[in-house]
């Protein structure tokens, strides 16, 4: 039992059950005064405690859905629905995915080209460093509907303009680690090929590169978690695309609570589940180069 | 010192320093790091650069690199412009510190500049130089895997492994403890009879300069300058315990006394 | 002149050069362009007499002048404007390119010059936003002129700040302080107990990864339309970053650090005061400059999903849909102002705090 208590599962475990233990005393508390006005509509008395304690756990659109409310209504939208039809939560969040994974990827592109140019040439380095650290203080995702709109009114709809949010909030992270870890190597190691008289896309490819692709991966993992972000928000401004953002908007405005808790979890499952695959991606990528286990 | 020019007066010269200089701009004004050197390293020397720090020991050993280049005097590699022999990959560079990439392996790290140089039969290369500095058994260990002195050698390797006839070395064993030091330099001395290459070599350890070297030049800072060139007279074969003999103290106690005169004024 | 500044220089007068003669051709051309095209074209003597830096300065400053000029004078912008444009570009970089060359070899100061390099890269930008918006006629539904949005902006005022009181001062303020104040509160309990640390922190440290942002229709349903309802999103958001941070702060300090505490028989209170509260000030630091964007977004992300008819996020959401896109950029400068003041004014107060730390010796923020 202290083994068990000294690692980390039991501990995180106990916490989640804490945390879902609170969830449903927070559930009785908070869907108790519109239960007790239904009831009384109903004309319902002396119901007894366990009883209304149940009713507050299944309320239709309750103010907190009780954990397994949640947990039905994402296995229902699931599995229980067909997946091309508009009602399962995994069409929507496939949409989202793509939307994230397209932006994602091109994001990583354009932050790494950037910060290749930034430390080959001291001229955009200068004109383009600051402007980019200076833009990580402003909240850029403000743009999403206006490039959603924007591009609409010109014709440009579907994956492309969310996907275009999440290229320009999953840039910034990588272009600022790429730039530090491009410059890692220490000037011994740049005299040594230079001593090796190595051309400039030598000194890239067998130094510079390597010696990046850890912080490679550590800006990826912030991005991917952002990118997601970035085409939920993007959803938020247009609702026939359909995604995991509309979902929230429209569970909003109809008051369904559990189609709102639902989607939200999906999205973090989602975002757990991409962060996980970037960092198994890492830990091959790292053990390929012999990093310390 | 003015030379009768016999036809090939560089037959043997390897490096060939007259009135070298090299100055630094900083924004505290100009820092002279090397003042006047004059100086020849001829083919197969052990030729060690000793001096307190500033002395511009290790600048010299750059220059020879062409890692900074100087701002009057000439210099010439082989014969030719230090770019120029760097361009024919004339001399193998070994650093204070091993410089290994931690993502190859010793093999892969040996191979580093046979791939830069396009250079066939890499496998050859590798088993031969790793053996040279009796590695061999590590290929497929990562740096981070082996102890400092063994990360050295396995950067002398890597400086050995494109077949240069020029080692320079710049206080290649500094940051290793004295016994594995002593270790290495009776390797280093054995190394140099086999494979009879020409070696210069930057440190700051009186015995080492003396057990290792056929000359030694002792050098001083502000401007930095050489003050003394010391011909060995020790035998070519040098157990360890040759630095109990009494010309081996001898040698050491002239070096001495040259560091001591060079910065005199310190005192 | 390295390689780079060859091909500009001769791309920067070629173009130039053949603007003249197509600006000659037309020959309704507006004399400053014509001026600056062939000022540009005459750059090419720089083949055999050396072309100082700051002529390059010069060119690219007349060249822009003249073709700012020039903008209203035609419906749609002849061939030989462009050309003058991209000579304008050509110009810049160069003189950029040449002026950081100027820095590494210290013939001028950096540290005035290194300042003025991003300056010129920013204006270049706006200017060729504001040309080619207005040039090309891109609808403005898509992107309007930097000075439509700065007339608009300047129309708006009385709107932009109550915008701003209503999400920056209210629920921005608010969220940030009951959300740091959270988070660091959380963070010292959790650091007395092995016990919490191990089972809170990774939970922690997944859900900081989450879009949270996400639980904004959750918030506006318990707490209101108004910015309470956001604050909650802004404390939400804040809470975790703050949480991890501290407690990694806290635990900064080093044994033989901690060891000397205990040969004074420092209590638990001394230690975290005087040894392990200012180890990890710099931690703290990075989780409010971390959080302060993180507030901004939350609050007026938030407001997509419903507020009372104030409020920046309100603003952009419903100005996009009448489509009054000045309106909805100009609120976006705003926001950048605010978000870029919010952050400098943290970064200000680390200086003062942890100026012992390398990062801030170094001299860079």
């Amino acid at each position: 039992m202290r083994q068990l208590l000294a690692g980390k599962t039991a501990p995180i475990l106990i916490v989640l059950l804490a945390i879902g233990l609170f969830w449903y005393a927070a559930a009785i508390w908070m869907n108790a005064p519109w239960q007790q006005t239904l009831n009384q509509r109903a004309g319902l008395e002396n119901v007894s405690a366990i009883d209304f304690v149940a009713q507050t756990w299944a309320q239709d659109k309750p103010l907190l859905p009780a954990p397994h409310q949640v947990a039905g209504e994402i296995w229902n939208a699931t599995v229980g629905t067909d997946i091309a039809s508009k009602r399962s939560l995994a069409y929507h969040a496939g949409i989202t995915l793509s939307a994230t994974l397209l932006g994602f990827a091109l994001g990583t592109l354009l932050g790494v080209g950037l910060a290749v140019m930034i430390v080959h040439n001291d001229a955009s380095e200068r004109s383009l460093m600051p402007w980019i650290i200076a833009s990580q203080t402003i909240p850029i995702l403000a743009i999403a509907p206006m490039v959603v709109v924007g591009l609409g009114a010109v014709g440009v709809t579907g994956l492309l303009p969310k996907a275009l949010i999440s290229m320009y909030l999953s840039f910034f992270p990588v272009v600022v680690g790429m730039v530090k870890g491009l410059r890692t190597p220490e000037a011994i190691q740049l005299d040594l090929m230079h001593t090796y008289s190595a051309t400039p896309w030598q000194v890239f490819a067998k130094l510079r590169w390597p010696a990046a692709v850890p912080f490679l991966f550590a800006s990826m993992k912030v991005g991917i978690a952002i990118s997601l972000i970035g085409a939920v928000v993007g959803e938020l401004s247009n609702n026939a695309g359909g995604g995991l953002g509309v979902r929230l908007l429209t569970g909003s405005y109809n008051g369904q609570t559990i189609q709102i808790w639902a989607a939200l979890f999906i999205a973090a499952g989602l975002a757990a589940l991409l962060v996980i695959a970037v960092g198994g991606a890492e830990r091959l990528v790292n053990r390929a180069m012999g990093a310390r286990p | 010192m003015t030379e009768l020019a016999p036809p090939s007066p560089d037959a043997m010269a390897v490096v060939r320093a007259q009135n070298l200089g090299l100055t630094f701009p900083t924004n505290d004004g100009d820092v002279i790091a090397l003042s006047d050197v004059n100086l020849t390293i001829n083919k197969g020397e052990f030729v060690s650069f000793i001096g307190p720090s500033g002395c511009g020991k290790t600048t010299f050993l750059r220059t020879i690199a062409d890692l900074e280049q100087p701002t009057s005097g000439t210099l010439t590699v082989n014969g030719t412009t230090p770019s120029d022999a760097r361009l024919n990959r004339a001399y193998g560079y070994v650093f204070q510190a091993p410089a290994l990439y931690p993502w190859r392996t010793i093999a892969q790290n040996v191979a580093l500049p046979l791939e830069i140089m396009a250079l066939t039969d890499k496998a050859e290369r590798i088993a031969r130089t790793l053996e040279l500095v009796n590695l061999t058994g590590f290929e497929n260990k990562y740096p981070w895997q082996l102890s400092g002195g063994m990360q050295q050698r396995a950067s002398i390797a890597r400086a050995l492994s494109f077949d240069a006839d020029l080692l320079l070395m710049d206080e290649p064993f500094g940051a290793l403890d004295e016994i594995v030091r002593d270790h290495l330099n009776s390797e280093l001395l054995k190394l140099w009879a086999r494979t009879r290459k020409t070696i210069a070599f930057v440190t700051h350890s009186i015995p080492e300069a003396v057990y290792l070297s056929t000359k030694i030049v002792v050098m001083s800072p502000r401007p930095g300058r050489v003050t003394d060139i010391i011909e060995s007279d020790l035998p070519a074969e040098r157990p360890l315990d040759i630095r109990e003999t009494p010309e081996f103290l001898r040698l050491a106690a002239r070096v001495r006394d040259g560091l001591r005169a060079g910065h005199s004024y310190e005192e | 002149m390295s390689r780079l500044q060859t091909v500009l220089a001769a791309l920067a007068a070629a173009v130039s050069l053949v603007g003249l003669v197509l600006a000659l051709l037309a020959g309704d051309a507006p004399l400053p362009v014509l001026c600056t095209l062939l000022a540009g074209s005459l750059t090419a003597v720089r083949l055999r007499f050396a072309w100082s830096i700051w002529a390059d300065g010069a060119v690219m400053v007349l060249s822009a002048v003249a073709i700012l000029m020039a903008l209203p004078a035609y419906d749609s912008e002849p061939l030989f404007f462009w050309l003058a444009l991209v000579a304008c570009w050509a110009f810049a970089w160069l003189f950029v390119e040449r002026l950081s060359q100027a820095i590494r070899q210290r013939q001028v100061s950096g540290k005035i010059f290194g300042l003025i390099i991003p300056l010129i890269f920013g204006l270049a930008l706006l200017f060729i936003w504001e040309v080619v918006t207005r040039g090309a006629n891109v609808p403005q539904v898509l992107l309007p002129a930097p000075s439509q949005i700065w007339a608009r902006l300047i129309d708006s005022v009385p709107t932009l700040v109550a915008d701003f009181q209503q999400t920056f001062l209210k629920a921005v303020l608010a969220g940030y302080a009951m959300g740091c104040g959270a988070g660091f509160i959380v963070a010292i309990i959790v650091d007395r107990s092995p016990f919490l640390k191990r089972g809170l922190l990774p939970i922690g440290n997944f859900v900081s990864a989450l879009p949270i942002i996400g639980i904004a229709p959750i918030m506006v349903m318990w707490f209101g339309f108004d910015w309470q309802s956001k604050a909650a999103v802004v404390v939400a958001m804040t809470f975790f970053p703050m949480l991890i941070n501290t407690v990694a702060g806290l635990n900064q300090s080093s044994s033989i650090e901690r060891d000397l505490m205990r040969t004074y028989a420092a209590g638990y209170s001394q230690t975290l005061l005087k040894l392990r509260l200012p180890a990890a000030a710099p931690f703290i630091f990075n989780a409010l400059k971390i959080n302060s964007t993180l507030a901004l977004i939350g609050a007026i992300v938030a407001e997509f999903f419903g507020t009372p008819i104030v409020g920046m996020g309100f603003r952009i959401s419903t100005e996009v849909g009448k489509l009054n896109i000045d309106l909805v950029w100009a609120e976006i400068a705003v926001a950048a102002v605010a978000g870029s003041v919010f952050y400098g004014v943290i970064a200000l107060i680390e200086r003062a705090v942890t100026f012992w730390h390398p990062s801030v010796r170094g001299g860079r923020a």
